[in-house]
Parts: structure tokens; sequence; C-alpha cells
């Protein structure tokens, strides 16, 4: 049985001891690839026997329109913003991970908080802060990285979603246009991700190859954590 | 305490707070003072506690709905003082104002406490709070506090009587434990923060004549910064203001 720990003073209330799942982050910049691998690695842990549950995608129930709102708008201060995604990842952690894990599940976390604190890294944040802020969260028991430059995440984001203000960093004003502003922002999340990578631990993947060649590498990065299954199973 | 967007020289004005239990008389207070201050031609903002429109929203949703854990609770009111801050706190002290405010962060620090939130990591949350230059805390004996709550109201909320920590199946039994918490909370905080304890077992008045001598006291140190904004203009705008809403 695996024994979670807080990355600091934890949620008040919370019984580790009674959380049997796996928590495995997937990491990466904006258009990586991480939702092609999280189907592909949902396919597989659950042909294996494993409950799988995916969350990152939705965002939480609590805080969805107000974030929308505060977007849509970009009338919140970068403090504020901080905080309303703090609390966003708070309500997902307690309401939706925790009793998965509670449950036996493998979650299959698209993105962490780590994200979060990159984007707002960026934009002036205080790291030791942030850090502060997050030590309510659970240490995952693996954590993959997508690893990616910039000029690589261009084609998939131009063909795939198209460039967005968010993620061209628009608010900061930073590339007279959204595919400068994407160079430029994107390249700075990044710095911080791969700082993250090695501080936390973190397993990384060379995202830049094809999604069969990336997968074979996060079966393997995942082997070690897996419960044994049953004789029979694939 | 990092204040991100106020540096210490750049802020002009003053900030004044109250705090206490519910029912220890502290809204009526500051209330009065805030009537003097702009009879006295101060230029007074006065900041809401839980006033983000933007994120009242979602506290309202998530009260409504119960899904809010003590976790969440605290980070939805940190989220919505940071937008007062950044909004409304920081640029009035930048201009001169004096800002009152009916709560503050110490009412996360007793009440998130009391619902089992570590000490250290609120008070992290709440580090880029302006520093109040008088923070007066209103201390009744509880059984006072209760007793105008209790015989005013007829019902209480369910998380305004802690009834999601479990403290009793009772609304009116959980309050009262729920306030008993807070109270010492806030009593092991008057060292740690410096708050001035304002015995609020006296009379209204005589509790308005102390808080209008340490108000003035603090004011004349400052009086070179803030008799610039004195004025009858000011005074006169503000009083017709508060008799419009009154």
């Amino acid at each position: 049985m695996t024994r979670f720990q807080w990355y600091g003073e934890g949620i008040p209330g919370v019984d580790l001891s009674a959380l049997c799942g796996k928590l495995v982050v997937i990491e990466g910049a904006d258009s990586v690839g991480r939702s092609t691998q999280i189907c592909m690695l949902r396919d597989w842990l659950e042909s294996r026997g494993h409950a799988v549950f995916d969350t990152g995608l939705t965002r939480s129930e609590l805080t969805q329109e107000g974030l929308d709102q505060a977007k849509s708008g970009h009338t919140l201060g970068r403090k504020t913003m901080s905080l309303f995604y703090a609390t966003d990842f708070a309500d997902r952690l307690e309401n939706q991970i925790i009793p998965a894990l509670r449950a036996g599940y493998y979650v299959l976390s698209d993105r962490y908080f780590y994200s979060v604190c990159a984007r707002d890294t960026v934009r002036g944040a205080d790291p030791k802060w942030l850090e502060g802020v997050y030590g309510f969260a659970l240490k995952p028991d693996l954590v993959l990285y997508l690893k990616a430059d910039v000029e690589a995440l261009i084609p998939r984001t131009l063909y795939g979603k198209g460039f967005s203000y968010w993620e061209s960093g628009m608010d900061l004003a930073l590339g007279v246009d959204l595919l400068d502003g994407f160079k430029i922002y994107q390249s700075r999340v990044i710095k911080e991700l791969n700082g993250m990578s090695e501080r936390f631990d973190w397993v990384t993947v060379d995202a830049t190859r094809d999604p069969d060649a990336i997968f074979r590498d996060l079966q393997r990065a995942i082997d070690p954590i897996l419960v044994p299954t049953p004789v029979g199973t694939p | 305490m990092d204040t991100g967007a106020l540096v210490q020289d750049e802020k002009r004005g003053m900030l004044i707070i109250v705090e206490g239990i519910d029912g220890s008389g502290k809204s009526t207070q500051i209330h009065l003072l805030h009537r003097w201050l702009v009879s006295e031609g101060y230029g007074v903002f006065f900041s809401e506690w839980n006033s983000s429109p933007l994120v009242k929203g979602t506290t309202k949703l998530g009260k409504k709905r119960k899904v809010l854990t003590p976790t969440t609770f605290s980070l939805i009111a940190a989220t919505d003082f940071a937008d007062r801050t950044e909004h409304e706190i920081i640029p009035a002290l930048k201009a001169g104002a004096i800002v009152l405010a009916d709560r503050y962060a110490y009412t996360a620090y007793a009440r998130d406490v009391a619902r089992g939130v570590p000490r250290s990591w609120v008070r992290n949350l709440y580090d880029f709070s302006v520093k109040p230059d008088i923070a007066m805390y209103f201390r009744v004996p509880l059984e006072v506090s209760l007793d105008r709550i209790l015989t005013g109201r007829a019902q209480i909320k369910y998380y305004e009587a802690g009834m999601d920590i479990g403290l009793s199946t009772d609304v009116r039994e959980s309050f009262k434990l729920f306030q008993e918490r807070i109270m010492r909370e806030y009593d092991n905080m008057v060292d740690e923060f410096g708050l001035t304890v304002i015995d609020g077992t006296r009379s209204i008045e005589e509790q308005q004549a102390e808080v209008r001598r340490i108000v003035s006291h603090k004011l004349a140190e400052n009086h070179g910064v803030l008799g610039e904004l004195k004025g009858d203009q000011v005074g006169r705008i503000s009083i017709r203001r508060i008799e419009a809403n009154s």
C-alpha cells in the first residue's frame, strides 16, 4: 500500500493511510500532447484491470463559472487570479482526486498545480509564496513530464486549437501578435517547468517524437509503480 | 509582509480595521467612527468583507451546494480579500484615503484555524495584505456575544454555525462551540499581531470615545500627509452619501 505524503501542511481531516490508489500526473506545455497520451494510458491501464479516473480536463464545479468570467473580462488582479486557481485546484483535489484515490483508482491528472505555478511565476508571482500556498497539495506517485521546445509546439498549436490570448501571454503584452507572444510566453513557462522537473524529480520524456514512441517511454516509467495484476491479463 | 503593489512610502493614507466575533459590537463602532471621520472632513473609504463581485458568486454557489471544505472556504475568502486589496484598498491608500474595514485578515486566521486549517498555511496565504495602522479587537465574554446574536436572529446559516466541521448536530450548539473556538484564536493573536484590545462590555459611547482617542492620536502623528485631504468639500459630499444610504 502506498504511503502518500503532503507537500506541506496538507488538508485537514484527510486520512492518508486510507488512500490506496495511485496518482500519476502528466505535465507539459500547452499543445504538447498530454491529452493524446492520457487517452492511451487510460486504455492501457483499464485493459490491465485497473480503474482509471482522469481529471484536469474539466474545471471544478465550484470555480468554473467564476474563472471563465474572470478570464473573459480580464478584470482580476494577479494575486486574486493566483488564489482563484488555488481554490480551483484545492476543490478538485479534495472532491475528485482524493475520493478516487480512496476508492483505489489510478488517477491520471492532466497537469497538477505545477503548471499553475509556472504560469503565475511568469506573471510575477513570488515562487516562495506559491510554494506555501500549495502546501495543501498531495505528492503524486509519479510525474511524467512531456518536454518539448517552443518550436515543436508551434505547428501543434497552429494546426490544432489555434493560438489564443492566454496561451500567448497577451495579458503580459509580450509580443506584437499571437505567434510572437506564444514564442516568448511559452519559452518562459517551459523554463519554469524544466526547473520544477529537476526540483521535484519528474520523469522527463522527449515529447517531440511520434505519439507511440512517447507512449512506450511513459509505459516504462509507470511500470515500477503498477500493482501486479491477476494472471491472464495482457 | 509582502504588499506587492504597495511600497511603504507610496502609502499616503491610513488603514484602520476592527475585529471580533459576531455580536462583539465592532460593526457599530466602526460605523460611528466612519461618520465621525467624515464629519471631521477626512476622505474615508469603507471596504466590505466578502464583497468582491466576481468571487461572491463562487462563494454563494459553494455555500448553497455545501461543497466548501475548510481549505476551499479559506482559499475563496483569501481570493475575495486579494481582489479587495488589489482593487480597492491599495489604490485608496495610495490616494491618501482613510480606509476602514470591518473584519480583515485576522478573521481568516481565527475562523479558518477554528475549522482546522493549519495556522502557518493561512498566514502565508495573506502574506500580501497591507498591515493596518490600527487594528482593534473588540472583546466581550462569549455569553454576551451569543446573547446578542441568538436573541436577534431566527436562523443561523450552515457554514456560519460551523456545521461543516461537525461540532454538534444542533445548529445553535454548533454555533456556540464554533464561536468559542474562534474567540480563543483571536485571544492568542493579540500579542502576535499587536492588536489593540477594546473592552466591549462598556457602553457604546464609552467605547466610541476610546476608539476616537486612539484614532485621533494616530492622525496627529500623520497630520502632514492626511491633512492635505481634509477639507469641507470632501466631508460634505461624504456625509450626504451616508445619509442617503441610512
